[in-house]
């Protein structure tokens, strides 16, 4: 019973700080942006613009909801589920923290420690895939449905490499466990050992996420808006919502793979944390302010003929350092 | 193409620390420069009477005919300007005006000036239309952001 219960306070914890860090990354994109253009971005709607995310919420709930004529309702609905669900639940196997003893109980601060870690996200993130293909599908409509369908080969594609970057941290952790891959990194940080992998995975990272200079399925001077063109209001909201969990997770990820997960020195382990979170955060804001997107055709040519080749390299040599020092 | 990306991200980072240029309105307003053409002003002399002799010179001027008047004959025992008539009805359409400063260049006794008054708003389109009371002013000499206009004007005197 007791087991229980924290269960679902982490659960709560977890879930409700991811969803409000998503909701203020929209304030933090702004005023990122906005440094960068050398203009103030919103300051005006509570101290410092803290309270713009809320006004945009309250907002768009009075927004009126446009379903598309012969859109195929049930799955138009489902589909912003259908990307937010995983985006969501793929934070449950992410360490955010040591373990803490409360009541004479030691608590690991993840979620679920389940000993297929990097497997399920990956999992996951393959299954939010779909949620982008049947809404622009359901929308009945010419440019959500190219938008998706091109997203959602962008998406399989550089799937491919950002589990294969992995595997290296894999290979010299010997688990797909977060929780051993953070333990493994009281010496140094994999980012040394790996540093192909670490850039490997950043930018497949930033491809994942449908974000600049990868964002062309929901650019809006290309596609109109792309495989979100026929949602509005709500829906709109948990697309876009999904978008910046998505982005969260997999910095999340990066951080447990690559720099320490939640280690560091002076502070506490949940603040190492956050710092790093949103170190990446700020620096997929600050790449989306300074690159063009790259064409179709370039994305797709770079995600198979440099990443891939170059991630499989990754894990050749990997492989044959581990050996080589091991002998 | 990574070397574009670096190149790319080093610009947005050294604008990062460049000083913004915002004016952060209305906390802060910017100075205005010294020729400002804002809302328009009705002018007196010095003891008292009113400039506007009701000539409608203003008018002719206007562009876009958002100037009303109306003039009458002074009566002699209690003129209101310096000249045989006056304006009974001097009307601005303030929404219509484009502020060009045609009628402070027609005017032959410097009686309608624009001001630096730029904050004028309104709810309803009829509180626009500013009459003689809400134009009406002091002397120049009360309104300083119009004193380096006024005195290189050449303007007809009455004795």
């Amino acid at each position: 019973m007791a087991e229980l219960s924290i269960i679902i306070i982490k659960i709560a914890v977890a879930f409700g700080a991811l969803l409000l860090i998503a909701t203020y990354m929209t304030w933090m994109e702004r005023r990122v942006f906005a440094l960068v253009q050398v203009r103030y971005g919103p300051n005006r709607v509570g101290p410092g613009g803290l309270l713009q995310p809320i006004a945009d919420g309250i907002k768009l709930m009075f927004k009126e909801t446009i379903i598309p004529m012969q859109a195929d309702k049930v799955i138009y609905f489902l589909a912003p589920a259908m990307t937010l669900i995983p985006a969501l639940a793929a934070f449950a196997v992410v360490p955010f923290g040591d373990s803490v003893t409360l009541f004479g109980r030691k608590i690991d601060l993840v979620v679920a420690d389940v000993n297929v870690g990097i497997l399920y996200i990956f999992a996951l993130s393959s299954m939010g895939v779909y949620g982008v293909v049947l809404g622009a599908w359901a929308s009945n409509s010419k440019y959500p449905l190219l938008g998706g369908l091109r997203s959602s080969a962008q998406l399989i594609s550089y799937e491919l490499s950002l589990g294969m970057s992995l595997l290296g941290v894999v290979m010299i952790q010997g688990s797909l466990s977060l929780k051993d891959i953070v333990a493994g990194q009281a010496g140094m940080p994999y980012i040394v050992l790996q540093p192909l992998g670490f850039l490997l995975f950043v930018v497949c990272m930033i491809a994942e996420t449908n974000r600049a200079p990868f964002d062309l399925a929901e650019a809006e001077s290309e596609l109109t808006g792309g495989f979100h063109t026929e949602y509005s209001s709500m829906n709109f909201a948990a697309y876009f919502l999904a978008e910046y969990c998505n982005m969260i997770t997999l910095s999340a990820v990066a951080a447990t793979f690559f720099l320490g997960g939640w280690r560091g020195p002076i502070l506490p382990p949940v603040a190492w944390f956050l710092v790093k979170i949103f170190a990446f955060m700020f620096f997929f804001m600050w790449l989306r302010a300074s690159t063009p997107r790259l064409r179709y055709d370039q994305l797709m040519a770079f995600g198979w003929k440099v990443l891939l080749p170059l991630s499989i390299l990754n894990v050749i040599g990997t492989a044959g350092a581990i050996a080589f020092m091991g002998s | 193409m990574l070397s574009g990306v670096i190149r790319g991200l080093w610009v947005t980072i050294k604008h990062s620390f460049k000083n913004r240029e915002t004016v952060q309105y209305p906390e802060v307003k910017e100075v205005l420069p010294a020729g400002y053409r804002g809302l328009h002003k009705l002018l007196l002399w010095e003891d008292g009477l009113e400039r506007c002799v009701g000539c409608k010179l203003c008018a002719a001027a206007c562009p876009v005919d958002c100037i009303f008047v109306e003039s009458e004959e002074n009566e002699a025992a209690r003129p209101v300007s310096k000249g045989e008539r006056y304006a009974s009805i001097y009307e601005i359409n303030e929404l219509r005006c484009i502020f060009c400063g045609y009628c402070e260049e027609a005017c032959p006794v410097g009686a309608i000036v624009l001001g630096s008054e730029y904050e004028f708003c309104a709810d309803d389109r009829g509180k626009f239309i500013y009459e003689k009371g809400d134009l009406l002013v002091s002397r120049p000499d009360e309104v300083p952001e119009l004193q380096t206009r006024y005195d290189e004007r050449k303007l007809l005197t009455y004795v």
